[in-house]
């Protein structure tokens, strides 16, 4: 990797100053940006260390739960109220990477880390996202792991966490930190999907700093009925080809609201909101299920290698509501 | 590289104190192996992947080829050669040696440490991808299923795999998880 100044920074204050100077990046679990330090994707001329700042509980808030930035995946996976209320977090967690990775990796570094795109990865290929108007390696290329909704003419990457698919899914709000003070960023509104300009991933601004994740308090009807269903290309320790995140809220059979989102399939955690407006009001079983799979991959458009994903997205939405609807019981 | 460039780091490895100055590049898996002289973490795919790698850092396990060593500053670190107590192997290496728990043996001083640290977590109570019901706490059923899943982050070439999970399990037996 490219050689860079390190600063560990001890407050928000400073880590905020620090990240003002040119090129500089935070690192916090490194399992991402190291990793593309070594690929010479990213060439960070100073490294803004923040784990020694205090974003690292877990605590209840308006009946809610904010998740610190700074909570490693395995912890927030296996908080007892996390496991309790949100169940669906848990399992899209548990469902991404290893042991070791989840024990390094961070909340705020889950939501910052980049498509795993190999023409992304590979410096001797072009892409519009590594650099701006050199090309797209994966339009015309081997696509299986590429995106089927929300693409453009410039980059069919997809974003590769499973945790934010979950958060995508219960409309959690990410906070953030910068110069001018706190903002909040509604989950839905912080991936991007890529247009004309793919090179940028997040509205996160360059001078900001996540501080924390907060769920909300009203996502927790869905703890009975969720389930997060992976589908990849062997059982454990690979990314999605595609994921969903299913959540229902079932009273005397009838679904009253249902919230699913899906990933591997786009630029960004897709929030499948035409099947989640076609399932309310009805009945919770199959024929429900399938109209809602039916409903939302409609408008999913493949490339030669990926065009397996939309028949794969549908019977996955028909899957994981089915499970989610039998209290997460998969038999 | 001039001092000012280098970082002051303190860690604690297999119980000896270093005090260091490095370039902020060094990732742990290469200071252990060429400035510690303790080559039996071994370098995989130096990319997170196969977890050779893996130490046991303030009792967890991680991937070292990804981790600075100077964000590390003041930690704790067990690596292979700290399983052991002089010639008294850790359980969990004679049973590797009983059932055959590996072939060319490269990815075996990781396997140990993951499952080193895998056996705390389950003692934890921690819920993995295939608990079937994570919203219930309690005592870890240790199947064949979940060492397979807790274990994922090791792989191993020569396909040891039917004997690692043979002395993980063996271990667990004795030790009554």
């Amino acid at each position: 990797m490219n050689p860079f100044a390190y600063t560990r920074a001890t407050n928000q204050q400073a880590a905020i100053q620090a990240i003002a100077q040119q090129n500089a990046k935070f690192i916090a679990g490194g399992t991402n940006l190291l990793d593309l330090m070594k690929e010479h994707v990213e060439q960070p001329s100073r490294l803004i260390d923040i784990n020694r700042l205090e974003l690292t509980q877990i605590v209840e808030r308006n009946g809610g739960l904010r998740l610190g930035a700074l909570v490693k995946n395995s912890d927030t996976a296996n908080h007892r109220l996390v496991r309790e209320r949100y169940p669906l977090v848990t399992q899209a967690i548990l469902a991404g990477a290893s042991a070791q990775l989840r024990n390094a990796a961070t909340n705020g570094g889950n939501l910052m880390q980049r498509t795993r795109c190999y023409y992304f990865y590979d410096t001797a290929m072009p892409c519009n996202k590594r650099e701006p108007d050199s090309g797209c390696g994966a339009l015309e290329g081997f696509s299986r792991i590429h995106a089927i909704f929300g693409t453009s003419s410039r980059c069919i990457a997809t974003h590769p966490s499973d945790m934010c698919v979950a958060l995508a899914a219960l409309d959690a709000t990410v906070q953030v930190e910068g110069p001018q003070g706190p903002r909040s960023i509604p989950f839905a509104e912080f991936h991007r999907l890529p247009g004309d300009t793919p090179q940028i991933d997040t509205n996160l601004r360059r001078d900001e700093l996540i501080t924390a994740i907060d769920l909300p308090a009203t996502a927790n009807v869905f703890a009975d009925h969720s389930y997060y269903l992976k589908v990849r290309d062997r059982a454990s320790y690979a990314f999605a080809l595609v994921s969903v995140a299913a959540a229902l809220d079932i009273r005397n059979g009838v679904i009253q609201e249902a919230r699913v989102a899906m990933g591997g399939v786009a630029h960004k955690p897709w929030r499948a909101t035409k099947a989640e407006v076609t399932l309310k009001g009805q009945r919770a079983d199959e024929s429900s299920f399938r109209g809602a799979a039916e409903a939302e991959m409609q408008s999913a458009v493949g490339t030669e290698h990926n065009r397996f994903k939309i028949e794969l997205g549908r019977r996955a939405i028909v899957r994981a509501l089915t499970i989610a609807a039998n209290s997460g019981r998969t038999a | 590289m001039s001092n000012e460039e280098t970082v002051a780091v303190r860690l604690r490895v297999n119980g000896t104190n270093y005090g260091l100055r490095l370039d902020p590049r060094t990732t742990l898996l290469n200071l252990l192996r060429e400035k510690l002289d303790l080559p039996g973490t071994k370098k995989g795919c130096d990319h997170g992947q196969c977890g050779a790698c893996t130490i046991i850092i303030d009792g967890r396990r991680i991937n070292s080829c990804l981790a600075l060593a100077v964000i590390y500053d003041g930690s704790e670190i067990t690596t292979v050669e700290g399983l052991s107590k002089g010639d008294e192997l850790h359980p969990l290496q004679t049973a590797f040696v009983r059932h055959e728990g590996f072939q060319c043996g490269y990815c075996t001083s990781g396997q140990l440490c993951s499952a080193v640290a895998m056996l705390n977590e389950v003692d934890q109570g921690t819920a993995s991808h295939v608990t079937a019901d994570v919203r219930k706490e309690g005592n870890v059923v240790l199947t064949d299923d979940e060492i397979r899943e807790r274990m994922s982050g090791n792989i191993c070439r020569c396909g040891a795999y039917p004997g690692i999970i043979a002395a993980i399990r063996e271990v667990t037996q004795q030790r009554g998880v």
